[in-house]
């Protein structure tokens, strides 16, 4: 970075990327409903204010079942899904593996509104679980991706190895090959969850009478007096979000350390 | 190896017809051959000759679409991977990075029966055979690449199979280190008296290695036979080019009487020969072949039993112990290579000097 003005360019960006994440936790230790400086005393009354909010317990369960069975779903799906794009060549594989991978370039609303036509056509009751299906149409491709570089570095000879040595394909799958594919299977989990808690159109299309974190907190907004508690509400999931990477990095390099790979960077 | 011990073999492994097809392509093209128990077996053949198919065959990681794959007299048609007498030793290894050296060796004594101190006792007695004794704990990745193989091989040894495959074990490895593995591999296989069966594209690794030696080109086994045979006496001029270096000189059949054939070789003259030296005919021009060392460069003042022809020197390629020399044939066109051992007192010839060649016609091979 020779030039200041490449260096006062970058600085500029990291501000305008990171401040308002910063501006989460003044407000929601500030004792004011309105969300301007000068700051008032310091007060801890919009985190209790949140905690009591009895909706907002249940837009988080709803999240909560719809963002762990969307990582589980989809990344058991990416198993497949890669282990088969990796391993084995089948008639039309590039054609399916497309497919697989569209609703990654496709506009959500898309998805969302199509899912919805055919879903009251044939008359489902949207739901959380409806939901889910949508959460999973759009992150199974993200879980193969990830998945498929997992499977790609395994090398074919371990499973021969394994076989070789008197396993069947049940015990080598579980001996050489999870163990192996293990980082990958925390990073698809981690990032399938992360994308179905933030998503916003799928769920606020297709969860009918069911409210998700993602729609509730967009609601509040509307009542000026609900603000600070959303800030609050804001500072826990970055604090949670900053663990959940951090502990995923902790494994990804624990992985990498064990297998003797070369780190060639990840999420932190 | 001329100086093991002469023991009856039985067979081990029998192709019978082996075909195998990928798509269009047809990889093997009928297979037969045995291989004996307890010899060091090398399936030898430039890159693509279905050398690595057909070990793959006997491991039951590639099936076969014709014929029969017998191990100890049992038909393996039925019979998976992980229920055969064969362990493999891979191209890469294949050691599971996730695991310990320990771990890695032990792998295939999961199933076995014995207590656990009875296994950790078996991975010891491995180890230590391949040279790695108390390398048990340590971490399989941190291991260099001779000693990843040496854990490959205690691996696939630990279950004592009836055969053990290698798959181009030593390509991995630096010149040094994969003369010294060739000799350790020989002394190993004396040792536990398995059926080795080797898969390389280096004929020299064949050469020093093995017990009998299967040459294959394009899918078939072009012939298979021990190391000197195939060396003096190569059955065609593929394999006689592949292995080793040899003079092509063409040539005449002049008559073909009782157990003779008399040539006429372009530059050498005419010579008769034995059947012996006359493999059967492929449909070529005749050709005569004769190694660079059978051929003796003549010194002033020195005199030899065997026939001679006068020459000169083309091209003079220096080695340290040999040097070879490039030389025209009695005022032919016709070239060959020699190799001179370098002792003292033997000078290097020049370029252009003019040379008398001995030769002998037992040394002949006639390829046609």
């Amino acid at each position: 970075m020779k030039s200041p003005g490449l260096r006062a360019y970058a600085i500029g960006y990291l501000i305008f990327l990171y401040a308002p994440i910063v501006l989460l936790p003044i407000f929601a230790f500030n004792d004011s409903r309105i969300i301007a400086f000068p700051l008032s005393s310091f007060t801890t009354n919009w985190f209790a204010d949140m905690w009591a909010d009895r909706q907002l317990w249940q837009a988080l369960r709803n999240s909560m079942i719809i963002s762990s069975s969307t990582a589980v779903i989809a990344t058991v799906l990416g198993v497949f899904g890669a282990r088969a794009s990796t391993r084995y060549s089948f008639p039309g594989k590039g054609g399916l593996v497309g497919l697989i991978m569209l609703p990654l370039v496709l506009p959500e609303m898309i998805v969302a509104m199509s899912l919805l036509v055919v879903l009251l056509a044939i008359s489902v009751p949207l739901s959380i679980f409806t939901v889910i299906l949508g959460h999973v149409l759009i992150t199974t491709p993200f879980a193969v991706a990830i998945l498929s570089s997992a499977f790609q570095s395994l090398d074919k000879s371990l499973e021969e190895a394994a076989y070789d040595l008197g396993e069947g394909p049940v015990s080598t799958f579980r001996l050489i090959i999870l163990p192996l594919v293990a980082p990958g299977i925390i990073s698809s989990l981690l990032i399938c969850f992360t994308i179905s808690l933030d998503e916003f159109i799928i769920a606020y299309f297709l969860a009918g009478a069911d409210t998700v974190l993602s729609s509730y907190i967009y609601g509040q907004f509307r009542f000026p007096a609900k603000v600070p508690a959303m800030m609050a509400l804001g500072t826990i999931l970055v604090l949670v979000s900053v663990t959940l990477l951090s502990i995923a990095e902790f494994f990804r390099r624990r992985g990498i350390a064990k297998t003797g790979g070369k780190d060639t960077g990840g999420f932190l | 190896m001329s100086d093991k011990p002469t023991m009856p073999r039985q067979t081990m492994i029998e192709f019978r017809d082996v075909h195998k097809y990928y798509g269009d392509y047809h990889a093997l093209r009928g297979i037969n051959g045995t291989i004996r128990a307890g010899e060091f077996f090398s399936l030898l053949g430039p890159s693509g000759c279905g050398k690595t198919t057909l070990l793959r065959t006997i491991a039951g990681f590639e099936g076969i679409d014709k014929g029969a794959v017998l191990i100890d007299a049992k038909d393996m048609a039925k019979v998976p991977a992980n229920n055969r007498p064969t362990n493999m030793v891979f191209q890469s290894y294949a050691i599971f990075p996730h695991m310990s050296v320990g771990e890695n060796v032990g792998f295939g004594l999961r199933r076995d029966p014995r207590s656990k101190a009875d296994k950790a006792k078996a991975v010891e007695e491995a180890l230590e055979m391949v040279g790695l004794k108390g390398y048990g704990a340590r971490a399989a990745h941190a291991l260099s690449g001779g000693q990843r193989q040496r854990v490959a091989l205690a691996r696939a040894l630990i279950l004592k199979p009836k055969v053990l495959l290698l798959d181009e074990p030593l390509s991995a490895l630096d010149k040094k280190m994969r003369e010294h593995m060739q000799v350790e591999l020989i002394k190993l296989q004396r040792q536990v008296g398995i059926t080795f069966v080797l898969v390389t594209h280096d004929q020299e690794e064949a050469l020093v290695m093995s017990d009998r030696i299967a040459v294959m080109f394009e899918g078939e086994i072009a012939q298979l036979a021990d190391p000197e045979t195939l060396y003096r006496r190569p059955n065609s001029k593929k394999v006689a080019d592949f292995i080793g270096t040899m003079n092509f000189i063409p040539a005449v059949v002049i008559s073909e009487t009782g157990g003779q054939i008399e040539v006429d070789a372009k530059g050498l003259g005419r010579a008769i020969l034995e059947m012996d030296q006359c493999p059967a005919g492929q449909g070529d021009a005749p050709m005569v072949g004769l190694r660079p060392e059978t051929l003796t460069l003549m010194y002033p003042g020195q005199t030899t039993t065997e026939r001679t022809v006068d020459g000169v020197i083309d091209e003079v390629i220096y080695f340290g112990d040999m040097t070879y020399y490039d030389v025209y044939l009695g005022g032919t066109d016709v070239e060959v290579r020699l190799s001179m051992r370098n002792t003292p007192g033997r000078p290097i010839l020049d370029v252009g000097t003019k040379v008398d060649v001995a030769w002998s016609p037992s040394a002949l091979v006639l390829f046609r």
